[in-house]
């Protein structure tokens, strides 16, 4: 176990830039996540700090030891990739007793080692099977078992859940995590769901076109997103976003698309008539008399709660209500956001106010 | 309804014999296969079962033969030249086939690295597979020539050999000039399907090899080799019977000279049966590669069964 060190990592492919100086620091045991869009350039870090590609300039380190030049076979990590690569002309024990083999262990050594990840992973009876026998949720956790034979300093995962149906990607989810907290491995795991990132990480870095938007624990990204981008990247379903000017007219409010009046606790200093970006979370609207008038455009109802979509100052907005109303399309109801609970971003920059 | 089913089914009465017929799919299956079985009995089986019987014939040309058993192949069985053919056949499938392997997969590997011009450097290995085998004989005969051999003139020229070398005038030098000659020809099959097969194989497992540790060579070793087995053997197979079977490149360069230090069996099957007019005996030597043909195809058959690794399903 260790902890890992970017500092400053930038990659160009020719003279394209996709990462433009990233710092992550990653403490010993940590479970990190980097989320963000397909482009963002959280893969092509971690397979960096795999060795799979050269790092243009930057430095991470594992451990004390800057790993920049270090071939990738000596980094001590074990990688889980998206297909899995499990080795096809292999049975699961071999493939899982690769790397001791290479290593040179003694054969009562490897059957050691693999029987103990066996059992973790409950692969015991799978053992003398091929891949090609298994199903995928198998072969997932064979993937798995393969990196924790290796008992590295850092576990890699490579959007490890993207090939599972709806159902395992869950009950997956839920035994990737059980297995840090048992092993507690320093983990980087990369994903595009912020759902995967929300429940399984200690800390979250979000990602967005080569650059750290945001990193911190879920719930602060959820509570205070920096910015626009992580606002709308983390939550689902996602937050809804009004264009608009901030007014401080005896008391504070934020004046809407068509004159909508929505509430504010209280406006940044010197933010009178500035344009601005409402941010309010579906599950922060609720029904009261002085909300703002919405009508209901669809209702969805998924049984714990209702997912409402109504135009909101000509706007669409979806709320989240848990309490069962009924609503009927066409309806006019009054919506109005939680103030203490709404976010508000500068319309130029997206930072938040 | 009942006045206008009738005259339907007096229709369907009239052409139920043909459209039951075509109902059938037995009927149907056999209809299809009609093409295929007609184009391979005119020329494969009838010709195969015609040289089987010629073999067993004291046929010659312009005369009827009669059946004279099993005398032709006792006769070649004293024959030295036959011997020598046979000899010659094995050494140079075993040669030429063994370094079309080792050159072939060793330009595979390099054509699967990221090289520039890469698509033009494929084409280029692919030439020798493209030019007319006869052209390229010649052009080898060419080479080859004791008076005007470029390889000679060259390595007279700087000063390494005094003398131009006899190529195709000593017997082990004219059969070590045709296995190259065969060699040049054979590589770019075996090259290019190999290194089909290599793109095959997910570069994540050279990745993930690298990860648990791998050296160049284990990954060669442990991924490469065994992943590629099942193309190798196919590959090799059909190199084996290609060049069992050769003809042209011989025929051409040397004509089996010198002193039948170079016949095949098929050249020698050739000028037996028509150059010597004996259609009988030069069936019978055609008929003796078939064992040999057969044991070539039984070991690739069961090595080319799919390994347990390759098949799908549960157990």
């Amino acid at each position: 176990m260790s902890s890992v060190q970017i500092r400053d990592v930038r990659k160009s492919f020719g003279n394209f830039e996709v990462l433009h100086g990233v710092s992550i620091p990653i403490e010993d045991g940590e479970f990190v996540v980097l989320v963000g869009p397909s482009g963002c350039g959280k893969s092509t870090l971690l397979r960096m700090l795999a060795g799979l590609e050269n790092i243009t300039s930057g430095t991470i380190s594992i451990g004390d030891r800057v790993v920049n030049n270090v071939q990738p076979k000596e980094r001590d990590i074990a990688m889980v990739f998206q297909n899995y690569a499990l080795y096809p002309h292999m049975t699961v024990a071999d493939n899982m007793g690769f790397s001791l083999k290479l290593r040179g262990a003694k054969a009562e050594e490897i059957s050691k080692g693999v029987n103990r990840a066996a059992e973790i992973l409950a692969l015991t009876p799978l053992l003398d099977r091929y891949p090609r026998q298994l199903s995928g949720g198998q072969r997932q956790r064979v993937a798995m078992g393969r990196a924790i034979v290796r008992d590295p300093q850092v576990f890699l995962f490579d959007e490890p859940l993207s090939n599972l149906d709806a159902k395992l990607r869950v009950a997956m989810r839920t035994e990737i995590k059980e297995l840090h907290q048992r092993l507690r491995t320093t983990t980087v795991y990369v994903t595009h769901d912020q759902i995967e990132a929300m429940t399984m990480a200690d800390k979250i870095v979000v990602m967005h076109d080569g650059i750290v938007e945001q990193m911190g624990s879920p719930l602060d990204l959820y509570d205070r997103p920096e910015n626009q981008f992580v606002a709308g990247f983390i939550g689902s379903p996602a937050m809804n976003f009004l264009k608009g000017n901030v007014k401080v007219n005896g008391s504070a409010y934020f004046e809407g698309p068509n004159g909508v009046k929505l509430p504010l606790k209280s406006a940044p200093a010197n933010s009178d008539g500035k344009p601005a970006v409402y941010g309010v979370r579906p599950e922060h609207f609720t029904i009261a008399d002085d909300g703002a008038e919405a009508e209901i455009v669809v209702v969805e109802p998924t049984g714990s709660e209702t997912q409402v979509f109504a135009k909101l100052g000509g706007e669409q907005v979806v709320a989240v209500f848990r309490e069962r109303h009924q609503f009927n399309p066409g309806d006019k109801v009054r919506l109005k956001p939680d103030p203490s609970l709404v976010h508000l971003f500068d319309d130029a920059t997206g930072k938040r106010m | 309804m009942a006045i206008l089913a009738e005259p339907s089914v007096a229709t369907i009465k009239r052409t139920s014999m043909w459209s039951s017929a075509f109902q059938s799919r037995h009927f149907l299956g056999a209809m299809f296969m009609v093409p295929a079985v007609t184009i391979l009995v005119l020329f494969l089986a009838y010709p195969l079962a015609l040289g089987f019987w010629l073999g067993l014939t004291d046929t010659k040309i312009g005369g009827a033969g009669r059946f004279i058993g099993m005398a032709n192949f006792v006769s070649l069985a004293k024959d030295s030249v036959f011997w020598l053919s046979v000899f010659n056949t094995i050494f140079y499938t075993v040669t030429a086939s063994a370094v079309k392997f080792a050159i072939g997969l060793y330009l595979a590997l390099l054509l699967n690295e990221r090289l520039p011009l890469q698509s033009m450097i494929r084409a280029i290995v692919l030439l020798p597979f493209v030019v007319p085998t006869v052209l390229s004989a010649i052009a080898f005969w060419w080479i080859y020539d004791s008076q005007f051999s470029i390889i000679s003139w060259v390595l007279v020229k700087s000063g390494l050999i005094t003398r131009y070398i006899e190529f195709l005038g000593e017997p082990w030098n004219a059969r070590w000039s045709v296995v190259a000659a065969n060699v040049w020809r054979g590589v770019p099959f075996v090259a290019i399907t190999l290194l089909a097969g290599l793109q095959t194989i997910s570069p994540s497992l050279y990745e993930a090899a690298n990860l648990d540790g791998a050296t160049n060579w284990q990954r060669f070793r442990h991924i490469t080799l065994p992943m590629l087995s099942p193309i190798i053997a196919v590959v090799m197979t059909f190199s084996v019977l290609m060049t069992f079977t050769d003809f042209q490149l011989i025929y051409t360069i040397t004509r089996g000279g010198p002193i039948n230090a170079t016949h095949l069996m098929a050249t020698l099957s050739f000028q037996r049966a028509i150059t010597g007019g004996n259609l009988g005996e030069g069936a019978a030597i055609s008929n003796a590669m078939i064992p040999f043909l057969v044991a070539a195809i039984l070991l690739s058959f069961f090595g080319l069964q799919r390994s347990r690794w390759q098949q799908g399903g549960r157990d």
